[in-house]
């Protein structure tokens, strides 16, 4: 079985984002999409902390301490940028005006259900930041995540077992593996991480895989 | 009209134990330290404090959690990276706890800034967070009724003030704080720097009428 590194994800992930698109990058690994944005596309990242126009980290000894991304990270603005306060930044998210968001993810099932912000663990405090309100306003929804779970257990499901984010939600997930879209079928193939066969990535998804529609 | 204070001690002296406390910040970022060390100086405790996260270390809201003077959370992000007092006390069930998607936890306080009775929104439809509240069918679409959130005091951090109370920002130092500003009672505001002149209208994010007072202190840990 072949797996893609994270960066490699990354990069696949970047391939499909439009130029002249409004993106948001979800916490953790979807951050690292930006740097692998193909060479001549414009595209404008948007953090929920009241920035449009997210640049790249800053050199060592150059932070601004209060210039952080989502991810509480330091960042830089880059030219044409907007700083604004939560209620706007958040009419941005649930008003529909940001294109594309890529979100990590606990769990997904086949009907586009997302699970990405509590656990079953009544001891682990939940956590849900912004990511409920991503995914009801903003139109397509790209999950990254490895394929299974630590233990070899699948997180593409028929149906979510943790706490929902959002009902219906996804519209595509890349993981090291695979590509899929949700559709009204299920999930459907879009592509297989070269050197994988359809029966081996069906064997660690915990729902039926549809082939491509014939072209 | 001049709302500027000495010093931080006068700014929190209004605090009483049991009151709802907005403190702006989203992570490091836009966090008025000077105003909780004061607050934590001050004593006041039973509070309820609304933030987006829950502190992190052994700063800011974390050290109001350490010192034991918080009843309740109410926040979108409570556990973050180091955020080791908020699950110290959330563990051993010393304190409450509401979970608000970010975006319904801003609306909300803008609602009750706003003088609105509540919002309807889709964040949350069919979700554990959306259990026993009111829904609708909009267009097509679920959506959730969610009520104001008002606070008897908000503290928050801002670059620049004038004695009229107006505020500007750095960067994404603003988050929360503005929307706070509309929905305390009492607001005060600690900056890096008093401006003797007026702000240039054109330059207020914050307008005066937001905020009760200002005090200044440019350290920022």
């Amino acid at each position: 079985m072949i797996s893609l590194s994270d960066n490699a994800l990354a990069a696949r992930v970047a391939r499909d984002i439009p130029d002249g698109s409004y993106v948001n990058l979800g916490i953790g690994k979807p951050t690292h999409v930006s740097a692998f944005l193909p060479e001549g596309r414009e595209v404008i990242y948007h953090s929920e902390n009241g920035i449009l126009g997210v640049g790249p980290t800053p050199p060592a000894g150059q932070e601004d301490v209060e210039l952080i991304d989502a991810s509480k990270r330091f960042v830089t603005a880059v030219p044409g940028a907007a700083y604004f306060e939560h209620a706007d930044s958040f009419a941005m998210m649930r008003g529909g005006h940001i294109d594309i968001a890529v979100l990590g993810a606990y769990q997904v099932a086949e009907n586009g259900d997302l699970a990405n912000w509590a656990t079953l663990d009544e001891k682990y405090p939940p956590a849900v930041g912004g990511a409920m309100d991503l995914v009801v306003g903003v139109p397509t929804i790209l999950v990254m995540m490895r394929h299974v779970n630590r233990d070899g257990s699948p997180k593409l499901l028929r149906r979510c077992t943790f706490p929902l984010t959002g009902l219906g939600v996804v519209s595509r997930i890349y993981t090291d593996l695979a590509v899929l879209d949700v559709t009204p079928e299920g999930f459907r193939l879009v592509e297989l991480t070269p050197g994988n066969s359809l029966s081996e990535v069906q064997a660690l998804t915990g729902a039926p895989i549809l082939h491509p529609m014939p072209t | 009209m001049d709302k500027r204070l000495p010093d931080l001690a006068a700014a929190v002296a209004p605090i009483t134990d049991g009151a709802v406390v907005m403190i702006g910040g989203f992570g490091s970022s836009g966090i008025p330290f000077g105003l909780i060390a004061a607050l934590l100086e001050q004593g006041a405790s039973g509070l309820t404090v609304i933030s987006n996260n829950a502190g992190a270390g052994e700063t800011g809201i974390a050290t109001l959690l350490k010192a034991g003077r918080v009843a309740k959370v109410i926040c979108s992000y409570p556990r973050t990276p180091g955020s080791i007092w908020f699950e110290r006390r959330f563990e051993a069930g010393e304190i409450a706890l509401e979970v608000v998607p970010q975006g319904t936890l801003a609306e909300r306080i803008r609602a009750a800034g706003a003088g609105l009775g509540g919002f309807f929104t889709p964040t949350g439809y069919g979700t554990l967070l959306a259990q026993g509240k009111e829904t609708r069918i909009i267009d097509g679409v679920g959506h959730v009724l969610e009520a104001p959130l008002r606070a008897d005091f908000a503290l928050l951090r801002a670059e620049r003030a004038d004695r009229w109370g107006n505020l500007s920002f750095h960067a994404t130092a603003r988050n929360f704080n503005p929307v706070m500003a509309m929905a305390a009672r009492h607001a005060v505001a600690e900056v890096r720097q008093l401006s003797d002149e007026p702000l240039d209208p054109e330059q207020v994010v914050t307008p005066g009428i937001f905020v009760q007072a200002v005090v200044e202190y440019g350290v920022r840990p």
